[in-house]
């Protein structure tokens, strides 16, 4: 196990992501910090247009040719910095590394080609390993519980039903042992019972390898599920940060507490589900000062300035300048 | 495009919008449109701005050069062909032929394939499977053979190129009615209007058709250029428009003989070709563009 | 995947006959072929004789029937013109220049037409991209037959690099193959470009770049092989174009291919020969429809499964 004084094995320091070069343009995400350790899992949960798909995405470098080049600050990894890397180095980063499972089942695997050829070509890249690429190939269908793997090598994905083809997805990206897994809400195109054994089986699979992860999601439920930490964002920018069951009982923002409020649970009946009013902002009209204060209850004129990020407790930080103080449930 | 047509609004707000409409506009959209205009203004009232009668030339003044060279004059901007006709006035009369091949064309073939092609996206089951095959077969038909069978038995006749030429872009529309009448055929309102007993025929006056015109109006202005095009090649093999009305495609044809001596009669009459259809591919472009923004802004997801 | 291919073999014979029908009753309806034949100075005796020999007297379906039956062994009558030779055996002697000039220009616009779309894709709003669009909407809009001309006065006339008619060596290649492919070139450039971008923006290349794949095999194997797909499906009309091209490019060029075949024959009034040639190269087309119907269903396997 490693403990909270290892060097993490992500470190992302003022990441912004803009519309081209220069300050001026608008920031998808801005300032982001985040850490995650070897092994760990970070849940990054927000409305969508939050900038969480950007964020994943930017580890990668896997955005936009035009957002690519907006991209400022750092991403250390294992000592080097991402946000440097060039083409060769970014393609040794990737797969092999740090790798990612796409939101769209449906669309990530290539429709002309077989399952094999697809999971081959990973599979090659991956040098150290031995065996047959045939060998290989099954025992990576089998890792993620397909069954008769040597014939649905021969398949192509529209041979395949959803919950399959995220599994395949799931083995083409684990094919070369990454030390980071990005998930960007891997099960939302998936009915709920497909989901659920595909987080279990991500989970065994994370547990086997020692992988940290990042898993994208909108979904609170998820979270409980997957993550030791989590980190909310709203507009661009990270408003909360803490241990999870920390997080769940004793949510410190103000938008942190909308959202796990809009998450219906058993005992609650459906037409009391609190809502936040109005809509997050686009990236064009972000408002001044804290940008969840046009839809905040509590709201007052010193919103209208920034408020820095501040640790509130033991690794737990909140970007508010009056955090909540009472336990959920208790008002 | 309201503001246009409404005739209580003072002429400064059409001003106004027909100024916003043009500031929209990049520079070879504007380019592109003012040549349109042009083109269409040249070919409406070309018989009053020709500066020489087309079909009439005097042999002692034939091949003159355009005013450019040495030997032309301002009487014959672009020169006069083999038999001393005025080139520009006929490149002026071959506009109007070629405008009204088009307007001809576009109606009779618009007309034809969106009936058909939305009666089989409405209707469906044996009506559309009949007619798909019915529009597969117009497009394995390659038009200049057609129009090379016509014009050996019948000789050149301007009906006969409207003819063909219809008869080979009326599938287009059929494809692009049955496809945007599928497309919406189901939705709420033409159900609600389904169920509330409209007929059929009006349904699909006041609800599909209306819908599926921006679609249709683009395929109207991409197909402009292979009309002019497909009359000009024509005209240019001698079963097109009949001597001596002065077709760009024939123009091209009588000056073949002189490129080496007389460049400029094939020159001519094809660079007014290539400009016109440019421009209106341009146009076209950006129509569709426009009408369809999915295909916009691709490179910023 | 048989079913398919028998269906649209099936489909394709139904065309074709269909083709023979609208051909045949065409010809029929808008002209007198004896008048035709015999031109302005025959007398009734002539006429009546000649009607009888064509078997025009005979009822049209009847006369339909004899046409088709004919066809099928070969036999579309005799040219007028030619020194009364089958208008089959003139065909067949010019269609070799036809094909080898069809097939230089598409091979040539097949690789360049890629090559360009996909470089104007990766590179989008690159100096690259905006020559390839320059060209695409200056090929899709420059009519053929002027085309020519201006090649051949440029190159031959004024350059003296290249001949300006002829057929037998390469260099008489050239210029009739740019002009019958600039047109292709330009729409497969154009259609090669937009599948590319929209495969680039994909979630499966996504996928590819996530396992770690070089650039070359993200591009060149996963985009590409999905952008191939419409192209092979406009390949028939792209046929249709340069079959059409080839009646124009031919006579400007005077290359000894059908499609110059078919002008001399409307010039000469050469009923059967235009007749024969219309059936030939319509044949040709449906023919050429159903290989790339068949590739099509080849290529993506999605088709292949269906049916």
């Amino acid at each position: 196990m490693t403990t909270p004084t290892d060097p993490p094995l992500l470190d992302i320091r003022n990441l912004s992501v803009r519309l081209g070069e220069g300050a001026a343009s608008p920031a998808l995400i801005e300032n982001i910090n985040l850490r995650i350790r070897a092994g760990e899992t970070v849940g990054l949960v927000g409305e969508s247009g939050s900038g969480k798909t950007t964020l994943g995405m930017s580890l990668m470098r896997l955005l936009p040719p035009l957002l690519d080049r907006g991209l400022s600050g750092q991403i250390h990894y294992d000592g080097d910095d991402i946000v440097q890397m060039d083409r060769a180095e970014l393609t040794r980063l990737r797969g092999g590394e740090i790798s990612m499972i796409l939101q769209d089942p449906m669309a990530s695997l290539n429709p002309i080609f077989t399952i094999g050829n697809q999971l081959k070509e990973g599979l090659r890249l991956h040098a150290t390993a031995s065996g047959s690429l045939e060998d290989r190939a099954i025992a990576a269908l089998e890792s993620v519980r397909i069954p008769s793997p040597e014939a649905r090598l021969q398949n192509h994905p529209h041979q395949m039903s959803g919950g399959m083809r995220q599994r395949v997805v799931g083995a083409i990206s684990l094919t070369r042992a990454p030390r980071l897994l990005v998930a960007d809400e891997p099960t939302t195109s998936l009915d709920v019972t497909i989901q659920y054994q595909f987080l279990e089986l991500l989970k065994d699979l994370q547990k086997r390898a020692g992988m940290a992860m990042l898993f994208i999601t909108h979904d609170f439920g998820v979270v409980a599920k997957m993550c030791d930490r989590v980190a909310v964002m709203y507009a661009g920018q990270i408003v909360e940060e803490g241990p999870v069951r920390e997080i769940f009982r004793r949510p410190r923002h103000w938008y942190t507490r909308a959202l796990l409020d809009s998450v219906p649970t058993l005992d609650q009946a459906l037409d009391r589900l609190p809502t936040i009013p109005g809509s997050p902002p686009s990236v064009a009209n972000r408002p001044q000062g804290c940008r969840f204060h046009p839809r905040c209850a509590n709201a007052q004129a010193k919103c209208m300035q920034m408020p820095p990020m501040a640790e509130l407790a033991p690794a737990h930080d909140v970007r508010c300048w009056f955090p909540l103080q009472e336990q959920r449930g208790a008002a | 495009m309201a503001d246009a047509t409404s005739g209580a609004n003072p002429p400064n707000a059409v001003l106004a919008a027909i100024s916003r409409f043009w500031t929209s506009l990049d520079w070879p959209l504007r380019i592109a449109l003012a040549l349109l205009v042009v083109f269409v203004f040249v070919a409406v009232f070309g018989p009053w701005i020709s500066p020489h009668d087309p079909l009439k030339g005097s042999l002692r003044a034939r091949l003159a050069p355009p005013v450019w060279q040495d030997g032309g004059s301002w009487s014959h901007i672009f020169g006069t062909d083999r038999l001393g006709r005025d080139i520009l006035s006929r490149i002026i009369a071959g506009a109007r032929i070629s405008l009204t091949v088009c307007v001809l064309v576009i109606a009779i073939a618009g007309v034809l394939g969106t009936a058909i092609g939305t009666a089989a996206g409405y209707f469906g089951g044996w009506c559309d499977r009949v007619l798909m095959r019915l529009v597969d077969l117009a497009l394995s038909f390659p038009v200049i053979l057609l129009a090379l069978l016509l014009g050996a038995i019948s000789g050149p006749s301007f009906t006969n190129i409207i003819v063909v030429i219809s008869l080979t872009l009326w599938s287009q529309y059929a494809r692009m009615a049955r496809g945007e009448t599928l497309k919406i055929r189901n939705e709420d309102y033409v159900d609600l209007a389904r169920t509330s007993g409209l007929s059929d025929r009006v349904i699909i006056w006041r609800h599909i058709l209306p819908n599926i015109a921006p679609a249709l109006i683009v395929v109207a202005t991409l197909q402009v250029g292979i009309v002019v095009v497909l009359e000009a090649s024509l005209s240019f093999l001698g079963v097109g428009v009949p001597p001596p009305a002065p077709s760009w495609g024939s123009m091209v044809a009588d000056g073949r003989s002189y490129i080496a001596s007389a460049w400029w009669l094939c020159m001519v009459p094809g660079s007014a070709i290539l400009i016109t259809v440019m421009a209106v591919n341009l146009l076209g472009d950006a129509l569709a563009d426009r009408i369809n923004p999915a295909l916009r802004g691709r490179n910023i997801q | 995947m048989f079913k398919i291919v028998a269906a649209r073999t099936v489909e394709a014979l139904i065309a074709l006959l269909l083709m023979s029908i609208v051909i045949f009753f065409l010809s029929r309806l808008t002209g007198d072929p004896v008048a035709l034949l015999l031109g302005d100075g025959a007398t009734e005796a002539d006429k009546i004789k000649l009607t009888r020999d064509l078997g025009l007297d005979q009822p049209i379906v009847i006369q339909y029937l004899t046409f088709l039956g004919k066809a099928l062994t070969g036999d579309f009558g005799r040219s007028v013109a030619a020194g009364n030779q089958p208008a089959l055996q003139l065909i067949m002697a010019r269609l070799p220049a036809s094909l080898s000039l069809a097939g230089v220009a598409l091979a040539f616009t097949m690789v360049v037409g890629i090559l360009f779309g996909v470089m104007a894709a990766v590179r989008h709003n690159s100096a690259v991209d905006i020559a390839a669009r320059l060209i695409a909407l200056v090929g899709q809009s420059v009519p053929s037959f002027w085309l020519g001309i201006v090649l051949m006065y440029v190159f031959a006339v004024q350059l003296g690099w290249l001949p300006t008619s002829g057929y037998g060596r390469w260099e008489h290649y050239v210029l009739p193959a740019a002009t019958l492919g600039l047109f292709t070139l330009a729409a497969i450039t154009r259609l090669v470009r937009s599948s590319m971008l929209e495969a680039l923006g994909s979630e499966y290349i996504k996928l590819a770049r996530v396992k770690g794949l070089s650039e070359s095999v993200v591009i060149w194997k996963h985009a590409l092989a999905n952008s191939l797909i419409p192209v092979v499906t406009f390949m028939g009309t792209f046929f249709a174009v340069m079959i059409t091209g080839a009646v124009i490019v031919e006579t400007v060029f005077s290359w000894p291919g059908i499609g110059r075949l078919a002008y001399e024959s409307i010039l000469a009034r050469d009923f059967p020969v235009v007749q024969a040639v219309v059936l030939v190269i319509t044949s040709l087309f449906i023919i050429a429809n159903l290989l790339v119907d068949i590739l099509y269903v080849v290529i993506d396997p999605r088709m292949r499964s269906r049916g």
